[in-house]
Formats: C-alpha cells, structure tokens, sequence
C-alpha cells in the first residue's frame, strides 16, 4: 500500500513566529497586555512565569483555543488567524498538554491514529499508520512499542505518545505545556535530549516552565511572564537561577533558606521494619525504618515509583502494612484508621492534593474542617457552627495567604498554588506534632513553594517532626535535617542534610549504597 | 457592588432555567398538538386550568405534589451521597404496604399512637428497600442503580401478591369480585382532613417539614456534611477518615424512608387501604422533581408543585381536548430532557464564569 494517506495539507516550514503585542481580557481580568513573543525553527524558546502570569492563555491563543482581544500572530512574517485548534494544526503547530489527550484502553499506534482520516475508510489503516509513526520514532530517537496499551505505559511513555501524535500531524512548531512537572529526573533527562533532537532537526518548541534549573538547562532564549505583561526575553547565556527567579516573581526570592540550627527533641514517629503492599499486593514497601525527632525534617528522597507513595498512605493509615510496626509518640498505631492518626496530632499532605486533599466542588470553608468538622469550635452535637467555622478559616486563609475572593469560592476556582497553600494552612491549623509531607510544592509556582517551605522551617522550629517526601532534591536539599534515600521500597542509607551532595544523592537513589556512594565522591 | 448584581443575576438566572426548559418543552407541545389536530390554545388552557385554575384544582396539585416531594426529598438526599436511587416507586409500594398491614393488623385504637407507628413503619420498610442496595453497593461495590431498579420489580410482585392473597379485603372475598385491594384501614388511622370533602391532609405539612429538616440535616450538620463530602470526592472524605461505604449506604437508607413514607401518607391520607399501582409514577417522576429542584430539598417544594400540577393538569387536559395519555407521558418526558439539558447548559456557564473570573 502506498503513503496515500491524507493528514492535513502541507503548510510551509515555520521558519520564525512572532506573537505580536498580544492582549486578551476576560471580564474582571487582563490576562495578557501586550505581550510579545518570537521563535525561530531550530530554537527552544522557554516560557517562564509564575502559576496565573498569563502562559496558558498566550499559549491558548496561539493553538486556537482563544482569539487574542488585539495584536497580531505572525508566521514567517505573514499574519494568520486561529479560530479553532483544527487551523492552528493546519499552520503546523502542535500542542501537548500537561494533562494528556490519550484514550488508556487503545493502542499506542491507535492514539495515534485517533481522529485522523483513514486511506482505508471504512476500514482502520493501522499498518500504515505504524509505518510512518516508526518512520518518526528512529528520526527522534523516541522509543515506543506502537501495540502496547497506554494504561501499560509509564508517564514519560505517554509523554512520548503525544509527542509523536503531534509530529504525526505535521507539527513544525510544538507547545509543551509543564512537561517535565510529572517526569521523574531520570526522565526528564531523556525527555531533553528528545526536545534537542527536534531542535536539531529545525523544529521550533516552546517550552512553558517555572522550574528554573530546567529552563537554564534546556533553553536557547527565555522569555518572562509576570502578572500578563512580558518583562523580558533573554538570550539563555550567563543567565542565573537569582536573575530569572527575581525576574519571574518581581522580587528577589530567597533560594536557600536560613535554618536555624537543630533543636532535636523526643522521637515522634518511628517505624520499625516496615512492608508495604501495593493494590496489587506486591510489596512496595520492604523494611523500613525510620525515627523521625520532633523540630526535625526528615527528607524522604528518591525516583518516584519506589515505594514513597505507599510509605506515606501506610503512614496515615490509608493503606495497611503488611509487617512492621509505626509508632507515634510510642503509641502503635500500625493498624489505626485516618482519624486515629488525625486525633493521635498527625497531619498528611497528600500526594494527589486535588483528589485526596480537597474536594473541589466544596467551597473553602467546608474544606478547611474537612478532617475536624465533627469537633469543636466547629460543631457541636453534629451541629455547626458557621460563625467559627468562618472565623478560623478567615484566620488561616489570611495567616497562609491564600488568594481567594472570600470564604465562599469552590476550591476547583482556586490556582494550584493557593489550593496547596489552603491544605498546608488546614493541616497546619491542627497544631499536629507529625506531619507527612508528600510533594508539597509539585506543580506550585516559585513564589508560594518559597512561603509553603518557610512555614514548614517555622513549624520545625516550633517542635513538629517532618516527614518530607518530595522528588524534589533542591527542595529536599534545603529542607532536611537528615536525608533518607529510598530505592526499590528499601532505604539505601541516611545522610546528614548540610553534607549531602546532589551527585551523592543521586547515586543513592539508582540504589548504590551509602558507603559505595561515599567514595565515589 | 457591579459583581455582586452579577452574581445575583448569575444566581436568579441559574434558578429561571428550569423554568425557561419547561416553557420550551410546552412550546414544543403546540406542535405535537397541532399535528394531533388538536387545538394547542385550548389544550394548554386546559392543563393550566386544572391544575392551577381554581381553588379545588390547586388542592388537588398539592395532593399529587405531597409525595413527589417526599421522593424529591430522598433523591436529593441519595443524589448529594454520590448515590443514585431509581427505587422510589418500590419503596413508595412497600411503604404503603407496611403502613396498612400495621394499621390492619395492630389492634391500638388510640390515633395518637397508631398514626406515628404507622407512618414510622412506612419509613421503616422504605428504609429497608432502600437499605439492601445500600448495603450491597457498600460491602459488595454492586451498583446501586440496577438494585434499585431490580427492588422495584420485587415490590411490585410483592404487592400484586400481598393484595391478592394474604391482605386481600375479606369483602372482596365475599363478593366474588376478589378486586386486588386490602380492607379499608380503620378510621382512627386516617390523617386528618385539611379541605373536607377534598382528600388534601395533614401529610402534606409533614412533607413540607421534611423538606426544611432535609435542609437543615444536608447543609448544618456534620451528618450530612459527610454525605455530601462522600458525594462529591469519596478519595478526600477516605483521607478525612470518613467512612465512605457507611455514608453512601445511609443516603440511601434515608432517601428510600422518605420514598417508603410518601406511601404511607398516600394510604392513610388520601386513599385509606392499598390497591395496585398505589405508586402512580411518584418514584420516577420524584426523581425528575429532585432534578428539577437543582437536588435542594427546598428547591424541591416548587418543582413538586409545578410537576403535581403538570400531573393534575395533564388528567383535565386529557379529556378536555380527548388526546391520549401518551401525549402527557411525552410532554413530561421532553421536558425531563431540556431540563437536564438546560442543567449543562448552567454548568458550563459556571465553568466559564470561573475562567473568566
């Protein structure tokens, strides 16, 4: 069968787009003001900007999901007009978003194919398909098995899915929405060696981030978005964290923070030789333990996948452990239920904050007493009591400065930043002695993960044990007492915070022993 | 100040368009009518006079509203656990069955103890039908809208059975005519009449009670804020400590009493002794009265009136105009449809007010 199939008509080679004084106002807000942005083919241009600095709306216009108020799209110094995604496909840009667009019980080669037309119609034309998507997989060095599921792949995998949907499509220029933010380090570094490829091979990518190392590392030019206005485009030489972050935030920010020194108090939390299983009943978790001192944080470090997940469940009574025993202030509360470790002054930053740390369609003060709504001041008798309620709330909100019109907006309206910031301010609230902190800044811009990781140092200070799960090592790295480095459900060794090295840790976490580590050093 | 008309107007706005579906649904009618050969003008007129034209004709509305809200009330209560409960006409039958097997079979002649028990009962076996999806769907996973629906099919049989053999009227018997009904309940187990000689009775102020305790129960206490935190993320109520089984079960207990008590009052207020089809539709057409009351127990009052109205009218403009029940059945069921439609159509104008900001 020849290459008859029919994609989208050809457009010319992007050689250079420009974004030309951008403005687009939704009622009550500017959005975007007059923002300015170019790409070259061959050029990884990053996008920088805080959570709300106006990226996806800039980003939404270009793929044809808005029309800007006023300015101008220019590609190769021609102007065109998106209505609608289907256009901007047409013109040969490509998007991939943070959340992706793959149907999980269909093929790769399948996903692929998905809502392109057949040569074959009626009939399916997935050998062909196969064909030219392999064709596309050896020019980027992008390695997938076109038969396997996607529920079968890991996230990177997936990742590369639409990478290759949208090259399939003929994109010249791709949008990669926070690419790296579910990517492991491992994976991260395989996915810039492919966004290089394709910069080589005259692609333009735009490359939307507020992780400043990765924007340093990737990029050719940076271009920074604050409150909707571009306050900078910067060639990507000698360019430092301090600058792009001051840029990005308007004010200096603090990268490393000063900790006053440690004050260790009684063992809180210990876990003795603990097993966790999975869903699957697999052991996750393989006999760890771990004492964890009040006015201490213990950072939790590791590649994801390698038993944190259930660690942390286990640790606040969501998932049963299989052997071993956790105690809390020498009380055995290995089999105690949530709010047993909730009573017992035990608080839990989820790992999944929107699905398990709030509920989205409850507004602000519901979610505030999610795990106290049946004690006092907040009820009584199973009665509430609003005045409170909405008293404690007004006071916590402000305490963590939560940016929110008032007490009564659905959680599901509030920015990423400000939904963590309201369940730290919740779980802080509680006074809790242990708290279990898994990714507490993932997916938070700069300015709230300074705050989120200033109150947890205060709350250290003040005598609350830390356990500190994060993927994170800067974060890991500035916060910890005491590192402990989780590989394969095991804890490979604990090192002391101050003197860890990120090389150190890093092999640690590909699971070399502490000792073997130690001397590579 | 501008915002806050906005989301008044938002707010007056969102509640109008179940209203505006219903008008668009009759304005549809005109056509059916017309190809009918019926007079859309009279017919209308009709439905509207019998159901809201006189004084008897508005008492009758709010008889046939009483126990649409009753079941309005308990799928709003299941709705807000996350679970949904297509059960109500056979707890509506069970509820009537149990309420008249206690006021038959019990001999207390005191009205002060026999109507409570009674109508306890009918909430009791409603409680029952309601409970064993319940807890089926909490200990086994099964899905609760098939038991439902299967429970339904029990009662029914159940009912056909009971009122053919075992609660038979012995005058029946006598007669030979053995008509599937139970002996008239004694006297002392009626409800009292509010409008003689109209069958409007005290049951339809409990219902109105029901609903503001429903209300208060969802929205004040911690009772019901967990049913609701179940509903809307049983991850987070898990991680709060709630127990999520536990909480969709009793919305469905609950939401199978009110349906269990609507039969009750049907039997000791308006019909005095079960016959079949004691249900009438209430079950499914309460879940409609739920919808259409945004699943508020106090949005639910209006829509009960409205659609006991639709209901009523529906009887006068059926013999009115000599067109076929079906056409009734049709008009109910399109607006259903634009009233679930016009529920998107609401949600995605809340979506986008809140991109917008």
């Amino acid at each position: 069968m020849a290459e008859k199939r029919i994609t989208y008509p050809k457009s010319d080679h992007i050689k250079k787009l420009q974004m030309i004084d951008i403005t687009k106002r939704f009622p009550g807000v500017l959005a975007n003001d007059r923002v300015n942005l170019e790409v070259n083919e061959g050029e990884i241009l990053a996008l920088l900007g805080e959570n709300g600095a106006g990226k996806s709306t800039l980003m939404k216009q270009l793929y044809g999901l808005y029309t800007p108020d006023s300015g101008q799209i220019l590609i190769n110094g021609k102007e065109v007009v998106f209505h609608s995604p289907t256009d901007a496909i047409n013109a040969g840009i490509g998007m991939i978003h943070q959340h992706f667009m793959l149907v999980s019980n269909l093929t790769v080669v399948e996903n692929v194919a998905l809502g392109l037309k057949s040569s074959r119609a009626p009939f399916l034309d997935l050998k062909v398909v196969e064909r030219r998507m392999m064709d596309i997989c050896d020019t980027y060095n992008l390695k997938l098995d076109p038969k396997r599921y996607i529920w079968e792949l890991a996230v990177g995998e997936q990742q590369r899915v639409e990478i290759v949907k949208a090259l399939y499509r003929g994109a010249d220029l791709l949008i990669l929405d926070e690419p790296t933010a579910v990517l492991t380090p491992q994976e991260v570094d395989e996915f810039f060696v492919i966004l290089k490829k394709m910069a080589e091979a005259m692609h333009s990518l735009i490359f939307i981030s507020h992780k400043l190392n990765e924007v340093i590392e990737i990029s050719d030019r940076v271009t920074v978005l604050r409150d909707g206005c571009s306050v900078g485009s910067v060639k990507n030489e000698n360019i430092t964290k301090t600058d792009l972050a001051e840029k990005m935030v308007g004010r200096p920010v603090v990268l490393q923070y000063d900790r006053s020194p440690l004050n260790r108090r009684e063992v809180r939390l210990k876990v003795e030789d603990l097993y966790v299983p999975n869903d699957w009943d697999e052991d996750k978790v393989c006999g760890v333990s771990l004492e964890i001192h009040g006015g201490e944080i213990l950072g939790l470090a590791g590649v994801s996948g390698n038993g944190q997940r259930e660690l942390a469940q286990a640790l606040s009574g969501l998932r049963a452990a299989s052997k071993g025993k956790i105690y809390l202030d020498g009380v055995d509360v290995t089999k105690a239920a949530p709010y047993e470790h909730n009573l017992a002054g035990q608080s839990y930053i989820p790992e999944e904050r929107n699905k398990e740390g709030i509920i989205k369609d409850f507004v602000i003060t519901e979610n505030f007493i999610l795990e106290d709504h049946d004690k006092e001041p907040y009820s009584k008798n199973s009665i509430f009591n609003f005045k409170n309620i909405d008293r404690e709330t007004q006071r916590a909100v402000d305490a963590f400065a939560v940016k929110t019109p008032n007490l009564k907006t659905m959680v599901k309206n509030l920015s990423g930043g400000n939904v963590q910031k309201l369940i730290l301010a919740r779980e802080l609230s509680r006074k809790p002695r242990v708290l279990i902190a898994a990714q507490p800044t993932r997916g938070v811009d700069i300015g709230a993960s300074e705050y989120i990781h200033l109150r947890l140092l205060e709350q250290r200070d003040l005598g609350m044990a830390t356990l500190l799960i994060s993927e994170d090592l800067d974060e890991i790295r500035a916060l910890s007492d005491r590192i402990a480095v989780i590989f394969d459900g095991r804890i490979v060794g604990i090192v002391d915070g101050p003197s860890a090295t990120s090389e150190m840790l890093g092999l640690m976490m590909a699971g070399v022993p502490l000792e073997e580590a130690q001397q590579k050093k | 100040m501008i915002s806050k008309l906005r989301s008044l107007f938002n707010k007056t706005f969102d509640a109008i368009i179940p209203l505006f579906a219903t008008l668009l649904a009759l304005f549809l009618g005109v056509f059916m009518l017309k190809a009918l050969g019926k007079d859309p003008l009279a017919a209308y007129a009709a439905l509207f006079e019998g159901a809201f034209g006189s004084q008897r004709a508005i008492i009758q509305t709010i008889i046939k509203a009483t126990p649409l809200l009753l079941v309005g009330i308990g799928v709003c209560i299941a709705f807000r656990g996350g679970v949904i409960n297509i059960g109500g006409e056979g707890q509506i039958i069970v509820g009537a069955l149990a309420s008249a097997a206690f006021a038959l079979y019990v001999p207390i002649q005191s009205r002060w103890i026999m109507i409570p028990l009674c109508l306890l009962t009918s909430m009791l076996a409603g409680a029952i039908w309601g409970g064993v999806p319940g807890i089926l769907k909490a200990k086994l996973g099964v899905n609760e809208i098939l038991t439902t629906v299967m429970m339904n099919s029990i009662a029914v049989y159940l009912s056909n059975f009971l009122l053919r053999g075992p609660m038979i009227d012995p005058h029946e018997i006598e007669m030979g005519t053995r008509a599937a009904q139970t002996a008239l309940l004694p006297e002392y187990t009626f409800l009292t009449r509010l409008a003689p000689p109209t069958q409007l009775n005290t049951g339809t102020i409990l219902a109105l009670i029901l609903a503001g305790v429903a209300f208060v129960m969802l929205f004040k206490t911690t009772i019901g804020y967990r049913i609701r935190a179940v509903g809307k993320s049983a991850d987070a109520s898990r991680y709060a400590g709630i127990k999520v089984p536990f909480y969709q079960a009793l919305a469905l207990i609950l939401g199978g009493s009110m349906a269990g008590l609507a039969g009750g009052i049907e039997v000791l207020g308006v019909q005095h002794r079960v016959m079949e089809n004691i249900s009438a539709n209430y079950g499914f057409n309460g879940i409609v009265t739920a919808l259409f009351g945004s699943l508020h127990p106090l949005g639910t009052i209006p829509a009960a009136f409205l659609f006991g109205g639709l209901m009523v009218g529906g009887n006068k403009l059926q013999r009115t105009v000599q067109v076929h029940s079906a056409f009734i059945d049709t008009l109910l069921g399109i607006i259903v449809l634009f009233v679930v439609a016009a529920k998107i159509f609401s949600t995605r104008r809340s979506k986008k007010r809140a991109i917008n900001g």
